[in-house]
């Protein structure tokens, strides 16, 4: 089954948070300050981060699982 | 719907903070905690905790563009948030803070007399002398309030611009201070030997 899960772009990213106010799930967390992390577990793929980034950095990625 | 924090009403400390300096620029230092408390989060806990909480400049670009939906919505030019870019700005906005603190220690050395201006966009200076009923201390003080109060107002009006233009908040892909922590936390993040891990 295909799913969509967030994909960061670690180089630009500048950790505001912003994604991770929207999260709905929690799944983001930016633990050094340096970049937000998505804990692909957690993530649904609704795109909410995505949305949101102000550098637009976030995409959504299909996987399958 | 997330339960909201006791820090996401921030925002109504931002606002507040811009609608005293109208009335007495001396509030203009309470802006210095602003620059300390990102700081000190980044240097003692190695995080952008301030950013990503307690933010409040954040969370009312965030409230304007978002909710009251006075933004575009559209992407930020790729040149924005290039590392250059925002790389040259932390050092456009550093020499610019370091001019500034030049005039204050002019005032309070007594060289120059006390302007009773608001800089705008480090070019336009706007009478702001309805704000300024003496202080207990040197003009000094007042002539850093007035300065200090210049840059908050300035980088309020550039936030407010990308807002509009751009996605709520775009200012935190170029914030001065934003762009500061992250350095910090970089540089926390280094093993000793210099590589990345």
């Amino acid at each position: 089954m295909i799913k969509k899960k967030a994909t960061v772009s670690i180089r630009e990213c500048v950790a505001c948070g912003c994604c991770m106010k929207v999260c709905p799930k929690n799944a983001i967390t930016i633990p050094e300050g340096v970049y937000a992390e998505i804990d692909r577990t957690l993530c649904v793929g609704c795109g909410k981060c995505a949305k949101e980034c102000p550098a637009s950095i976030i995409t959504l990625e299909e996987v399958t699982s | 719907m997330k339960q909201k924090k006791w820090y996401d009403y921030l925002w109504i400390a931002s606002l507040a903070y811009l609608i005293l300096g109208f009335f007495n620029i001396l509030f203009a230092w309470l802006g210095l905690l602003c620059f300390f408390i990102p700081l000190i989060i980044a240097i003692v806990k190695g995080n952008k905790a301030y950013c990503n909480k307690y933010c409040g400049r954040g969370q009312l670009f965030s409230l304007v563009g978002g909710r009251f939906g006075l933004s575009r919505k559209k992407d930020i030019p790729k040149w924005m948030k290039s590392a250059c870019f925002r790389y040259g700005f932390l050092a456009f906005f550093f020499a610019m803070f370091f001019l500034m603190l030049f005039n204050t220690y002019l005032v309070f050395a007594g060289t120059r007399s006390l302007r009773m201006t608001v800089t705008l966009l480090w070019t336009f200076r706007l009478p702001w002398h309805w704000a300024y009923h003496g202080t207990l201390f040197s003009d000094g003080t007042a002539q850093f309030a007035f300065g200090f109060y210049s840059v908050m107002l300035t980088s309020t009006v550039l936030g407010f611009l990308t807002m509009i233009l751009f996605k709520p908040r775009s200012w935190c892909v170029y914030c001065p201070m934003g762009t500061m922590t992250q350095l910090i936390c970089k540089a926390k993040k280094l093993p000793p030997n210099g590589k990345q891990s």
